[in-house]
């Protein structure tokens, strides 16, 4: 589905993400990790098309996609939230789900005119499945940013799957949640996947982490260093180092 | 009543300029260049009609449509650069539109006189309307039907999911893409949408005012320009009417007796209604209660 070849990207003389090469099977949750600055958000934002990479492919679903523009992934399939939300707040919740895209540009092919001015029935029932998802349906005249701040992270996952994608990427969704919400993320995220999205989870809650990827990469100053199953990577020693420090003996 | 017909022209022409930057505001996007726009569509169409001898529809028409060409084509270079840099841009835009019709000089000889563009001299034979015999009513009639129109259709857009995305794109552009939003092709539609409007303005304003010359497209045309959708507020189309109304209505007109205190006077009101009302004259809370005044729901953006 996802493929990374040795891709690259320096900042000056910073390489944030240097040769990590990574494959995300369909239909399966990724699990995305590392300690801070090692390099995840820069991925995300390398497959998502917000950065262009210094060397290295993407590949998506058999093409390369490497440095396309982000409103052309989106069309291609590859949606995306934010580490820190990014929603628009002085829309409703309705318009804001309303705004987005629907991905692999089939309605947009078949209808071009209504789409763009009536919002046609069929994206209007994309909307309000969207809106009963993500338990936003009594909310949908508020603005965006009257919302609480468990309500904007639901909020903008349902932007992100209104593209309808083929793989979701998510950046550190648990963010400043408590227990209970990232109970409910945890449930959300297989949902999601049920339905037949890839997920590739960047998190730093490993609670959340461990109990819903069915795989880990294990990233650290722009490298992968480990990959596997949750257990595996748990047990790895380059990881423990990464995130403990050198044990000395 | 002859001064009333004239200020509801002028309140007119200045509400099409403002909704011109209207347009381009939504998108988060200050353009200064709007002044520019409203020449082309002002020397253009008052060419066509004095010049070719086009009946006014079409010349407006086209005047319109030579601003939005116009518009677009130098939104590609201007939107690469944002926030100030682009007001500075923009600017200079503006500027060099002025000083081309500066030294714009196409006359054509019609019997004993040179009629036409004439460089810094500006136009000044632009009879359209006394030669056909429009009545002081029917000339502001006529653009008020215009600006009617182009209210109703860009109401219309503001409701419509065009509007939900030009709206997006202003609040954050990094979120827009994420949405699949194309942020490029929705601002340059939107400055070529405004060129649009503001050539349709230009070419009213050539119309009724009968001698234009490049002075009057100079920065403090554009300022207002924008200044009306920004008092007005961005809710919708018709806290611009308001902000025209007010400014051209009551401040440039209305506190006429006062002199030379009516300038000073004028910037303080402007800031006195801003600190008053930060989001508009017509925000979003004061519509609210007017559909509720007039019994309709809040449900316009579900659509």
């Amino acid at each position: 589905m996802l493929e990374l070849n040795d891709l690259s990207k320096h900042f000056g003389g910073v390489k944030a993400v240097d040769g990590v090469s990574l494959r995300v099977e369909k239909g399966e949750i990724m699990g995305l990790i590392g300690p801070n600055g090692s390099g995840k958000s820069t991925i995300v934002n390398l497959i998502a098309g917000f950065l262009a990479p210094t060397s290295g492919q993407v590949m998506f679903d058999g093409a390369n996609v490497t440095g396309q523009p982000s409103h052309v992934l989106v069309a291609r399939g590859i949606a995306r939230t934010f580490q820190n939300i990014r929603l628009f707040g002085q829309l409703s919740v309705w318009e804001n789900l309303w705004v987005a895209e629907n991905g692999q540009g089939q309605r947009r092919a078949q209808r071009p005119l209504q789409r763009w001015f009536g919002g046609c029935k069929a994206d209007r029932r994309r909307i309000g499945a969207m809106l009963e998802f993500s338990g936003l349906a009594a909310k949908r005249d508020d603005l965006a940013a009257n919302l609480s701040f468990g309500e904007q992270r639901r909020l903008e996952l349902a932007r992100a799957l209104a593209a309808e994608p083929k793989l979701l990427l998510l950046d550190e969704p648990a963010a400043g949640m408590n227990a209970e919400e990232i109970a409910e993320l945890d449930v959300r995220i297989r949902l999601v996947r049920d339905q037949g999205v890839t997920v590739l989870l960047i998190e730093h809650h490993m609670e959340l982490v461990m109990a819903v990827t069915d795989r880990i990469a294990v990233l650290n100053f722009g490298q992968k260093i480990a990959q596997g199953s949750p257990n595996q990577v748990q047990n790895d020693a380059k990881v423990r180092e990464a995130y403990l420090g050198a044990v000395t003996v | 009543m002859d001064f009333y017909l004239g200020l509801a022209q002028i309140i007119g022409v200045h509400t099409l300029l403002g909704l011109s930057a209207y347009c381009v505001l939504l998108t988060g996007q200050v353009s200064l260049a709007q002044a520019g726009f409203f020449a082309i569509g002002a020397y253009v169409a008052a060419m066509l009609t004095v010049l070719a001898g086009w009946p006014l529809v079409p010349a407006l028409a086209v005047a319109a449509l030579a601003a939005g060409v116009t518009a677009c084509a130098v939104s590609f270079p201007a939107l690469r650069v944002k926030g100030l840099m682009l007001v500075v841009a923009t600017v200079a835009f503006g500027e060099a539109v002025r000083l081309f019709f500066f030294n714009f000089d196409y006359q054509v000889a019609r019997g004993d006189i040179r009629i036409g563009p004439h460089g810094g001299e500006g136009f000044r034979q632009i009879r359209y309307f006394p030669e056909r015999g429009w009545s002081t009513l029917e000339v502001p009639l006529f653009i008020w039907a215009v600006v009617a129109l182009v209210m109703a259709a860009m109401w219309w857009m503001d409701r419509s999911r065009t509007g939900a995305v030009l709206r997006a794109v202003g609040e954050d552009e990094v979120a827009a893409q994420s949405a699949g939003i194309n942020i490029t092709a929705v601002k340059v539609s939107a400055m070529t949408i405004g060129g649009v409007i503001a050539g349709l303005g230009g070419g009213l304003f050539a119309h009724y005012t009968t001698h234009i010359e490049h002075v009057q497209f100079g920065v403090v045309l554009a300022t207002f320009a924008i200044a009306y959708p920004i008092l007005g507020g961005l809710s919708n189309v018709f806290g611009t009417l308001l902000a025209v109304v007010f400014i051209q209505g009551f401040l440039v007109e209305g506190l006429r007796f006062l002199g030379d205190w009516r300038n000073l006077l004028f910037g303080a009101l402007i800031v006195l209604a801003m600190n008053v009302r930060p989001n508009g004259l017509l925000d979003a809370r004061s519509t609210t209660a007017l559909r509720r005044l007039f019994g309709r729901q809040r449900g316009a953006s579900g659509a």
